[in-house]
Formats: structure tokens, C-alpha cells, sequence
């Protein structure tokens, strides 16, 4: 009897986990990438070993308040009772053992999803690398290797990592691509690390998690997870534009602007990531294998309009 | 001579603000006029404005905080209203200059200005009645604060008429808050508000904090102390501590904003961070110091309608204290996403959710509490059971946000959004409105009306549910806080259902509203007066108080002999009352016309300083010095109610009680 209406609301709750996952994409719970993959069963591990506590509270909440209604005299009244070292070990101690097992993969996590932390796939893949400046109110994607650079697209070879380095000229930004996984923040004058990698083809939306004024909500780009042969048509195609960034164009890409349309562009100077995060720290840029503060080489982008 | 001030900081272009405008001018002087025809004014301000009596500093504080609420909510709903229609294309009718200052007003007040002012309030009422004081330790002191916090909330609503409020959020995160990306005056009309009310609340910490240090009745050890107390007390600590942060915090930003410095930059060598670090160093407690009262309110209510002693009173001491001084050791998980290292990040996301183990044990413990209990199902307690299941979901979301993997993908989406509301209404605003409700009687001498109470509970329940479960899904969706429109249609259907929800709770208010209407058009019926003192059957010393109490709460300062002192005595036969005992003249202080005056100063000095209208801004300053000094300087601050008088005003409640036992 207990059995049957156990499988009863076991199959109630497929059911209706199955109507919510076909009614609505949960993008955090549908990754296509090993980072949000990662997320996405700490997540669910998480919520199962605290659902174990959960949902006996809620249950209980309801039974009590229930059963001792004044109403209902057949239930036990004890007026006086108030104490039970019984019942204080098992509501400190339940939730202790909870706490203490999320303690631990809370930990483990930390690590293992540490955003700053190269990806597995990077032992034989060659990661591709890419510099990222949030600008107002749009996206700068800086590819140091390819030359190239990109504004509110950004275009990822298949199962190939991708190495980002993060910054801002302008206000505090989060750099997110649901889809893919972890987000972290673009500060002006700082370089924040983030390693992500698409596992299937696809258009992902990317946006701003973190609020930066007027233009915020058009604040957002397309990651664009692609083949390799493709990925390097992409290149060729944004090699084939005619624009260029320097220290001539920068500023007028970099001064505020709303609902910023894709850009592409042929050729980037080299160096212009550092120099960007380097013109908030007196021209010097904290090197990222020793730590130290090393001064940017100064190149055409000198001339570059400073906003101070 | 007006430094920035001009007519084109009028918004007159913006026909919602203009509307509104007119709006709150004629209900203005609508109440202004009422209170002038029925002549009402003297009493105002010699009963309420001027009072230090901290039943009447309770009242003014809850009033301040239902205001706020509307204020607030109205906010709130505009922006539920934006986002079901700014979808695909459709911008909405907010944009975004005006939509921004609306979910920074929103947070700031609701926080500051509703859930501060209503804590303060249920503090003000009951503290000094639960331990069996007269008064607080410094009446006036709670008079100024009252007024700080009312002209700080002014000088919020006058950045709706004149100029702007700020655009940054509730938080005002630099470098957005600066000066080079936030040039007007929003920015400045927050920090003001925020460092104006700042005073009221420190100073409100300060005073509860050597309340109940120093004046709780003989024999009230700490382990005898009412749980609402105890909470209080904890509560206070965290202010006292941590409002002196958010001070500083703001006060550095100020120094960026008003004389160019680099605190906060992004160049010159400033540290946005270290903003971020300062504000949620206070930020983090500042949620402790809301809920834990909260925690209060239903380790009162709870026992009192299950006609049983609270379970576990010691180990509800001990979770309490222990939730302050963790509250402490997490404000990091406020930005995880900062890129601060794993070690530094499992630190903070380990120590928030031990957090979580107390604050479980305190749940059980108002389960155990009506466990083999005879439960009186009083609105009270509809609120308390919704609290207790709508808070144990909001715990779980927290924990999920507390592991930084996790928070990697939730950090700053409306899955934030969704864990905070249901925290702060499931807990904080459950909390407050179920102590509203049961403390009602002994504040105003009659019950508030039931059945309303239990429509607003069941319409704020579901609303709540419609309005924040949908945003719990959104977060899954990758949708994050504070856009302005959108175009993803998996989204548009979840923000149809959460401007339902908004409905329902505007609905769940307007219950609340009339349920106050109902109660005082209904307040003379015998069934509704509270001629006892105790209409639930309560257990601490509140109870035995006249309802309302005597303007010096207790003749005879009461003994206390265990935890619940008033079950106690109620059960051996004690009068804590000891009617017809040898009354005594009654020590109290004066009313004063110094937190008034220093509350408009305040305000003069806020405007003014928004504004770059420096002699004006003296002019504010030195007067709330002065009004301080000269206060402090007065020799005549207070009067003694004659025996006599004492003996009258007690004959008088014993033979209504007598009255109404021979009934």
C-alpha cells in the first residue's frame, strides 16, 4: 500500500519535472559546456542533500500546526513540556551532518570550478585565448593570437577551451554566458581570469550579470560555438572587414553607446588589452605568472585618450 | 546662492512623476486640512511629535513604516508592470533613466525605511514592557532617532519631485556611483538619506543595547530574558557594530563625490572592491539585524497560541548569539564572482552556510513548540505557519547561492532576487506583520479585526508565491537583476505570471489597509476592547500591563521569578501587578521640541548639501549641533507623576479588571 503511492509520487514527480523542463529551457540546467556540466550536478547535489531536511520541516510545519489545532481534542496536550535532549541532538545534529557533507563539496568545487583554473581538455587541446574589455554599454572581444578583434560577438571553435582575460573601461560588468557556465566580473583597472569551452555547436546568448548604468540591458552578445573550419572562416570574414582598432579608433569605439550593433575588425594593435588595463595603474599591469607589477610597453596607443 | 538647484531639476517632462505629484499634494492637504478642521494639531505635536514616551516613538515608527510601504511597493509594482510588457521590442513605459532610480528607490526604502523603521518600532513597544522598565535608558536620545529616520525617508521622497534619485541600485556599487559615471544629484540625495537615517539607527542600537543591560525588572536574568528581547538585544549589537561600517563606507564615497577624491575610482589609485567589501560588511549583518527580531516575534506568538512553553529556550538563546557572530564572517559571499580564490571563497561559502544550522534548529524549535500543543489558530498564527514554510524554501536557495560553484551561475539573477524576497517577506515582513497583529492590543487597547488579517495573509501568500517563484526559474534561465527590457521569449510568460503575483499582494495590502480601517471604526465593541491587559493568554510581562499601558508602563516595578515571569505568576497565584500596594511618585522625562528641531535641521542640512548650497547647508549643521547642545545643556527634562495620580490611574485598571472577572 505505502509502496503504491510511493511509486505513485515518484511518477507524479517525473511528471511534473518533465512538464517544467518541456515547458520552459533552463539554460543554467541545460549546459553545453564541462563548466556548467560541473555546475549543474553540484547544483542538483546540493538541493537533493538539502531537500532531506527541507522537505520533513515543511511537512512537519503543516502536520503540527494540523493535528494540535485546538479544535482536534483527541491530540496529546502537553502544556508544560518544553525540553527534550533527544530531539536537541537530532535538530542540531541533522542538519550539522548536512551542512558538513555540503562543507566538503562545497570545498572540493571551489577548486575544481575555480573559474581561474585551466580546463582538463587544455592538456591536449591548444586553448584559444581571448581578451575581453566591457565598454559601455557593449562587448570588446580582443583575439591576440588571430589579430583580430570583435565587438558583441563572440565566435569559439567546438571542444576547444577557451582562455579569457577580463577587464573594463568603464564601470563594474560580469561577463556571462549562461550556457557555458560561471561568470565573473570585469573591473576597470584589474584582469580577472575565466575558463570556459562550448562541447556542442551553438548561438548563446551572453549578457552583463552585473548592472551598469543606462545601457545596461542591451548589454549583450552572441557566443557563437562553431567548428573549426568554420571558426576560421569567422576569422577571415572579420579579417576581411575594413575597420581597424588603434589609438586612433579606440576611443570612439570605447565612448558610451546603447544597443551596440556586431563590429568587426581586421586587424587590432598589439598590446591594447594591457594598455587598456594599464592606464588605471600608471601605466604598470600585474604579470600574470609571477605576480608582479611590470610597465606596459608604450606603444601608438600613448596617444590613446585617457579618460581621467 | 542656490548652488545647483534650478527649475529645470523639476521633472516636469516625466508625466508619472508629475501625476504622482499631484496625487501626493492633495492627499496632502487633505490630511493636513482634516487634522486642521477637527483642530487636532496641539494634541499632535504635544502627544506624538514632541513625546519621548517610547509607546508613542512605537506607534509614529510603525506609521513612518507602513508609509514606507507604500511608497515602496508602488515602486515595486511599476517595475513588475515594465517588465511584463518591455519584451520583444515593446520598450516598456519606463525607460531607463527613470526605471533605474525606481529599483534604487525600491531597495533603499523598503530596507531602510520600512523593515528598519517597523523593527525599530516593534522594539520601541515591546522591549521596555517585555523586561519591565518605564522607559528606554534615554528617552530623548529615541525621540531624535525617530525623527532622523523620518527626515532621512523625506529627503528620499523629495528626489522624486525635485531632481532625481540615484540610478546605481540599493547598494550604489562605485565605480557607477561616482561622479564621472553618475554626475547629478541621485548619488547624492542616497548618500545623504543613507548617512541622516545612519544617525537614527545608531543611536536607536545604542539605546536598546543599554535598555536591556541596565533596566530589565529584579530577578531578570539574562536567562530569564524574554526571547523578543533576547533578539533585540542581539540585534542591537549588530547595529552598533556594523552601522558604523556603512557609515564610513558611504562617507568615503561622499569624499570621492564632493571633493574629487580616489577611494573608489577606477583611477588615482582607488579600489572599487574595497567599496564592495565595506558595504557588505555591514550589509550582511544588516539582513541579521532584520530577521532575528523577526525570529523574535514568532518565538513569542508561537508558544502563546500553542498555549505552551517555547521548546528549547536555551538552545533559542545560543542559536540567536551564534547568528550574530557569524553574521559577521560571510560578506564575501556577496561577490564571489570577484575572482578572490578559491580558498578565500569556500571560507566565506562554508562559514554562511553553517549559518544555516542554527537558524534550522531555531524552525524546529517553534515546530517542537506546537508540538503536543492545543494551537488557537489566530491570524497570528497563519502568518507564523507561512513564515515557517516559506522560509524554510528561502533557506535552501540561500545555502544553493552560499556554495560559490554554484553562485557562479545565480550570482546577480533573478534567482537572487527571488532567495532575497523570500527571505525578507517570508521572514522579515511575516515576522513583523504577525507581531503587529499580536501586539496590537496592548499598543492600541483593542484587537485589529481577524478576518481581514487572515485574507491579507492568504492573498500575501500566493501573491508571494506567484510574484518570486516564477523569478526563482528566471535565474535558471540566465535572466539577471535590473534590466529594463528584454527580448527573450522564454522569459515573457514567467513575467506575466510574477506581475499576477504583484497584483495579489497589492490586493493582500489593500486587505491590511482595511483591516486597520475595520479595527478602529470597530474598536469600541466589547468584543474587540482589551480591558484585561492579556487577550491571549500571554507569558511575559507585557501582559500584565494595562492595555494601553500607563504612560510609566509599571507602578510597581514587577519580580521576576523564571522565564515567562507572567505565566508564572498568573500560574502561582502572583499578583505582578501588586494592585493596592503603596504607590510612589513616578520619576519620568519631558516631552522636548530638540528631536524635532533636530530632525528638520537634519533635513535642511541633507537637501542643502545635494544641492551645493553651502550656507544653507551650515545653516543645517550647525543647527542640529546646537539643537543637541542646547538640549543637553537643559536642566529641565523631567517631572514626577505624583502618587496620587498613580494610585488613581491603577484603582482605575483594577476595578475594570475586577469589572470583568465578575462578568
Amino acid at each position: 500500500m505505502k509502496n503504491k503511492l510511493l511509486a505513485r509520487l515518484a511518477r507524479l514527480g517525473g511528471l511534473s519535472s518533465a512538464l517544467l523542463l518541456a515547458g520552459c529551457e533552463l539554460d543554467v540546467l541545460d549546459p553545453k559546456g564541462p563548466v556548467g556540466e560541473g555546475v549543474k550536478s553540484l547544483i542538483t547535489t546540493s538541493v537533493i542533500a538539502m531537500l532531506i531536511v527541507v522537505v520533513p520541516t515543511i511537512i512537519l510545519s503543516l502536520v503540527f500546526a494540523w493535528h494540535y489545532r485546538q479544535s482536534n481534542t483527541s491530540a496529546e496536550y502537553l502544556p508544560k513540556w518544553s525540553h527534550s535532549n533527544k530531539i536537541e541532538v537530532v535538530i542540531w545534529g541533522v542538519p550539522s551532518l548536512i551542512i558538513l557533507f555540503l562543507a566538503v563539496i562545497t570545498y572540493q568545487t571551489c577548486h575544481s570550478l575555480d573559474p581561474y583554473k585551466p580546463l582538463e581538455a587544455e592538456a591536449n587541446t591548444k586553448p584559444l585565448h581571448v581578451q575581453v574589455v566591457a565598454l559601455d554599454w557593449k562587448w570588446l572581444f580582443i583575439y591576440p593570437e588571430q589579430g583580430i578583434a570583435t565587438v558583441n560577438q563572440l565566435a569559439m571553435p567546438v571542444n576547444t577551451p577557451v582562455d579569457f582575460d577580463i577587464t573594463s573601461d568603464s564601470v563594474m560588468n560580469s561577463f556571462f554566458i549562461p550556457r557555458l557556465g560561471s561568470m565573473i566580473y570585469a573591473m576597470a583597472g584589474m584582469q580577472t581570469q575565466l575558463h570556459l569551452m562550448a562541447s556542442e555547436p551553438g548561438d548563446f546568448a551572453g549578457e552583463s550579470a552585473n548592472y551598469s548604468g543606462r545601457g545596461f540591458s542591451d548589454m549583450r552578445f552572441h557566443a557563437l560555438a562553431m567548428g573549426n573550419d568554420e571558426f576560421n572562416a569567422w576569422v577571415e570574414k572579420v579579417r576581411s572587414s575594413s575597420e581597424e582598432l588603434d589609438g586612433q579608433t579606440y576611443p570612439k569605439l570605447a565612448a558610451p553607446s546603447e544597443a551596440n550593433p556586431v563590429e568587426y575588425f581586421a586587424h587590432v594593435e598589439p598590446g591594447m588589452f594591457n594598455t587598456i588595463v594599464a592606464k588605471y595603474n600608471n601605466g604598470m599591469i600585474m604579470d600574470k605568472s609571477t605576480g608582479k607589477m611590470i610597465q606596459v610597453q608604450q606603444s601608438a596607443m600613448s596617444d590613446m585618450n585617457m579618460k581621467e | 546662492m542656490l548652488g545647483r538647484l534650478s527649475f529645470s531639476a523639476l521633472p516636469l517632462d516625466v508625466p508619472i512623476v508629475v501625476g504622482t505629484f499631484i496625487g501626493v499634494c492633495i492627499i496632502g492637504i487633505a490630511v493636513l486640512g482634516l487634522i486642521t478642521y477637527y483642530g487636532k494639531w496641539g494634541y499632535l505635536w504635544k502627544e506624538w511629535f514632541t513625546s519621548v514616551d517610547h509607546k508613542r516613538l512605537a506607534v509614529m515608527y510603525i506609521v513612518l513604516a507602513l508609509v514606507a510601504l507604500a511608497r515602496g511597493f508602488a515602486d515595486a509594482i511599476m517595475m513588475r508592470t515594465q517588465l511584463a510588457l518591455a519584451y520583444a521590442g515593446n520598450p516598456g513605459y519606463l525607460p531607463p533613466h527613470h526605471y533605474d532610480q525606481i529599483f534604487s528607490a525600491h531597495g533603499t526604502i523598503m530596507i531602510f525605511f520600512l523593515a528598519m523603521a517597523f523593527m525599530t518600532g516593534l522594539f520601541n513597544f515591546i522591549v521596555p514592557l517585555q523586561i519591565g522598565a518605564r522607559d528606554v535608558a534615554f528617552p530623548f536620545l529615541n525621540n531624535l532617532s525617530f525623527w532622523m529616520t523620518a527626515a532621512a525617508f523625506i529627503l528620499v521622497n523629495v528626489s522624486l519631485f525635485i531632481g532625481e534619485f540615484s540610478q546605481c541600485g540599493w547598494l550604489a556599487y562605485p565605480p557607477l556611483s561616482e561622479t564621472q559615471f553618475s554626475p547629478g544629484v541621485g548619488v547624492d540625495y542616497y548618500i545623504w538619506a543613507i548617512q541622516i537615517s545612519g544617525v537614527g539607527t545608531l543611536l536607536t542600537g545604542v539605546n536598546f543595547f543599554v535598555t536591556i543591560v541596565k533596566m530589565r525588572a529584579p530577578g531578570m536574568s539574562w536567562m530569564k530574558m524574554p526571547v523578543f528581547t533576547w533578539t533585540a538585544f542581539c540585534s542591537s549589537i549588530l547595529i552598533m557594530v556594523s552601522f558604523p561600517v556603512l557609515t564610513v563606507a558611504v562617507a568615503l564615497l561622499g569624499l570621492d563625490r564632493y571633493f574629487g577624491m580616489h577611494f573608489f575610482t577606477n583611477d588615482g589609485g582607488g579600489n572599487q572592491m574595497m567599496y564592495l567589501n565595506l558595504i557588505w560588511a555591514w550589509g550582511h549583518p544588516e539582513v541579521y539585524i532584520l530577521v532575528i527580531p523577526a525570529f523574535g516575534v514568532f518565538s513569542e506568538v508561537v508558544p502563546a497560541f500553542s498555549g505552551k512553553p517555547l521548546f528549547g529556550y536555551n538552545t533559542m538563546v545560543y542559536a540567536t548569539c551564534s547568528i550574530m557572530v557569524l553574521s559577521f564572517l560571510v560578506w564575501a559571499h556577496h561577490f564571489f564572482t570577484m575572482g578572490a580564490g578559491p580558498d578565500v571563497n569556500a571560507f566565506f561559502g562554508i562559514a554562511t552556510m553553517i549559518i544555516s544550522i542554527p537558524t534550522g534548529v531555531k524552525l524546529f524549535n517553534w515546530l517542537f513548540t506546537m508540538y503536543k500543543g492545543r494551537i488557537r489558530f489566530h491570524a497570528c498564527m497563519y502568518w507564523a505557519v507561512g513564515f515557517m514554510v516559506t522560509f524554510t524554501i528561502g533557506g535552501m536557495t540561500g545555502v544553493m547561492m552560499a556554495i560559490p560553484g554554484s553562485d557562479f551561475v545565480l550570482h546577480n539573477s533573478l534567482f537572487l532576487i527571488a532567495h532575497f524576497h523570500n527571505v525578507i517577506i517570508g521572514g522579515v515582513y511575516f515576522g513583523y506583520i504577525c507581531g503587529m497583529n499580536f501586539w496590537a492590543p496592548k499598543v492600541l487597547g483593542f484587537k485589529l479585526n481577524e478576518a481581514w488579517s487572515k485574507r491579507a495573509f492568504w492573498l500575501w501568500l500566493v501573491g508571494f508565491y506567484f510574484a518570486f517563484m516564477p523569478l526563482y526559474v528566471l535565474g535558471f534561465e540566465g535572466m539577471t537583476r535590473r534590466m529594463n527590457h528584454y527580448d527573450n521569449p522564454a522569459w515573457y510568460p514567467w513575467m506575466l505570471v510574477a506581475e499576477v503575483g504583484a497584483v495579489l499582494i497589492l490586493l493582500g495590502i489593500a486587505c491590511q489597509l482595511i483591516q486597520l480601517y475595520v479595527s478602529i471604526r470597530d474598536c469600541n465593541l466589547p468584543e474587540n476592547r482589551d480591558v484585561s491587559g492579556d487577550p491571549w493568554n500571554g507569558r511575559t510581562l507585557e501582559w500584565s500591563t494595562s492595555s494601553p499601558p500607563p504612560v510609566y508602563n509599571f507602578a510597581i516595578v514587577p519580580h521576576v521569578h523564571s522565564i515567562d515571569a507572567f505565566m508564572h505568576d498568573k500560574e502561582n497565584g502572583i499578583d505582578t501587578r501588586q494592585a493596592g500596594a503603596q504607590y510612589q511618585a513616578i520619576h519620568m522625562p519631558k516631552n522636548t521640541v530638540a528631536g524635532v528641531a533636530a530632525g528638520l535641521f537634519a533635513l535642511i542640512f541633507g537637501f542643502a548639501a545635494v544641492w551645493y548650497i553651502w550656507w544653507l547647508a551650515v545653516v543645517g549643521l550647525v543647527g542640529v549641533i546646537a539643537t543637541v547642545i542646547a538640549r543637553s545643556a537643559n536642566k529641565d527634562v523631567d517631572f514626577y507623576i505624583p502618587a496620587e495620580e498613580v494610585a488613581r490611574i491603577e484603582n482605575e485598571h483594577t476595578r475594570k479588571l475586577m469589572a470583568q472577572a465578575a462578568e
